[in-house]
């Protein structure tokens, strides 16, 4: 359930066992999402859950926006029993940037279970966040029972059919990519024909100097196919754009920021709104991770610090705020 | 199965006495059928194979804190998402080898060999 005010949360008055310090715990952990700032066409990176050491005049650029996941409305076992807290907590700390962010990235997982309810308290939260438009694309938490129905109802109105879509933003291309349907036993993540074939001519009338920027649920590069964490056909997606001199690839579903810097890509992944998962293979399952408040710190991966001034005049930073 | 056993009472009276008398007629009982369970926790099915006669029913219970569903790789049974402690069952009528798979995370596969 949605909480109007962050005091509301301070105390336990849903008798969901979120008092002011089980709140703080979470919120040490949770992931609140990544400020995107494009400056001179190089787009840097931030960890919101670090904003108040953030000096305002390194956030200005010729487009913002913030990249939220995995938020798991409806999830309640320990590890977070107040997924709609730590959302609310997202959206206050979006609010609290000196400048709006022009819209938000959602990517996927928004439900836990692909209930009605959870779809509208999400939709309800992300209406108080400054920035008005929300982009989405689905996870697999979000296509449960109905092959994607009420997902597409939903939030498919710009889409093709299958859900995947692509808008101008300021001269920036994005790409929102669905990655989650019809997997296969044994697999990863799926692109499909469809979609790659779509892909292909939706980028091919693009200038090289445009700077991209491809979004979707589970990460578009291997991380541990072990966990099924990669996309099988991610590969041909990327051949489409090694003619771009700047690709940026945000991807959620791992609950845990990764990134990794491959020729003219370069990959992130971002945090969850709700839980975090374990490192891959780090733990017998990637299921939620129970960590206690003093390790939280280090759950959060943020501290390994990305330059990547290349060549070209557009290239990728990522920063954390240490 | 049971058949609802008749039951015949008699109540008799004599010099302040009660006397109570219960006569049971049972059918005959039925060979219960089969049945096997397959647990579901930490990402896998346990166990990932299980070899059950024909007319088995399998029940699959989630113990896991994260959903899954239970998917015949040929399209023979499909469970809705079960969230933790919920169970889905499929009765195997004729023989065969049926692999499965949690269509939410692949990487979980399993087997039911009926013979």
């Amino acid at each position: 359930m949605a909480h109007k005010t962050k005091d509301e949360i301070l105390h336990d008055h849903n008798n969901d066992g979120v008092d002011r310090r089980g709140f703080l715990k979470c919120m040490a952990w949770a992931g609140t999402g990544a400020f995107c700032v494009m400056q001179g066409g190089v787009l840097k990176s931030y960890s919101m859950s670090r904003l108040a050491e953030m000096n305002p005049q390194n956030m200005k650029g010729e487009l913002s926006f913030v990249q939220i996941s995995d938020s798991h409305m409806g999830f309640n076992k320990p590890a977070n029993p107040d997924v709609a807290a730590t959302l609310q907590a997202a959206v206050d700390k979006i609010n609290a940037l000196s400048a709006p962010p022009e819209f938000l990235l959602h990517t996927g997982d928004i439900s836990h279970l692909s209930k009605p309810e959870e779809f509208d308290s999400v939709e309800q939260i992300l209406k108080s966040a400054s920035a008005k438009d929300v982009f989405y694309v689905p996870g697999e938490h979000d296509v449960l029972n109905d092959d994607g129905k009420q997902y597409h109802e939903r939030f498919g109105k710009l889409s093709q059919p299958g859900g995947w879509y692509s808008f101008e933003k300021k001269g920036v291309h994005f790409v929102g990519l669905v990655n989650v349907m019809n997997l296969k036993a044994g697999g990863l993540g799926t692109l499909g024909n469809e979609q790659l074939e779509w892909l292909e001519k939706d980028v091919k009338h693009l200038k090289s100097s445009t700077p991209i920027i491809v979004f979707a649920h589970i990460p578009l590069w291997t991380v541990y196919p072990e966990w099924g964490w990669g996309t099988e056909d991610s590969a041909q997606a990327l051949a489409y754009l090694k003619k771009f001199g700047s690709v940026t690839v945000l991807n959620g579903h791992i609950h845990q920021t990764m990134q990794k810097v491959e020729g003219n890509v370069t990959f992130h992944t971002a945090c969850s709104t709700a839980f975090p998962q374990p490192k891959p293979g780090e733990a017998p399952s990637p299921g939620p991770m129970k960590v206690p408040a003093e390790q939280l710190r280090g759950v959060l991966g943020i501290t390994d610090v990305n330059y990547v001034a290349g060549q070209h005049a557009l290239a990728v930073v990522d920063s954390s705020l240490a | 199965m049971f058949i609802a056993s008749m039951i015949a009472t008699a109540v008799l009276s004599f010099s302040g006495v009660v006397l109570e008398q219960n006569e049971f007629v049972t059918s005959a009982q039925e060979k219960p059928a089969s049945t096997a369970e397959v647990k579901i926790d930490n990402f896998s099915f346990g166990p990932a194979a299980v070899t059950v006669p024909v007319g088995t029913t399998v029940t699959w219970i989630n113990r896991d804190d994260i959903p899954h569903t239970v998917v015949s790789t040929e399209k023979v049974f499909k469970s809705k998402v079960l969230d933790t402690d919920e169970k889905f069952s499929y009765t195997f009528t004729k023989p065969g080898e049926y692999p499965y798979f949690c269509s939410i995370h692949p990487k979980m596969t399993g087997k039911v060999v009926v013979q």
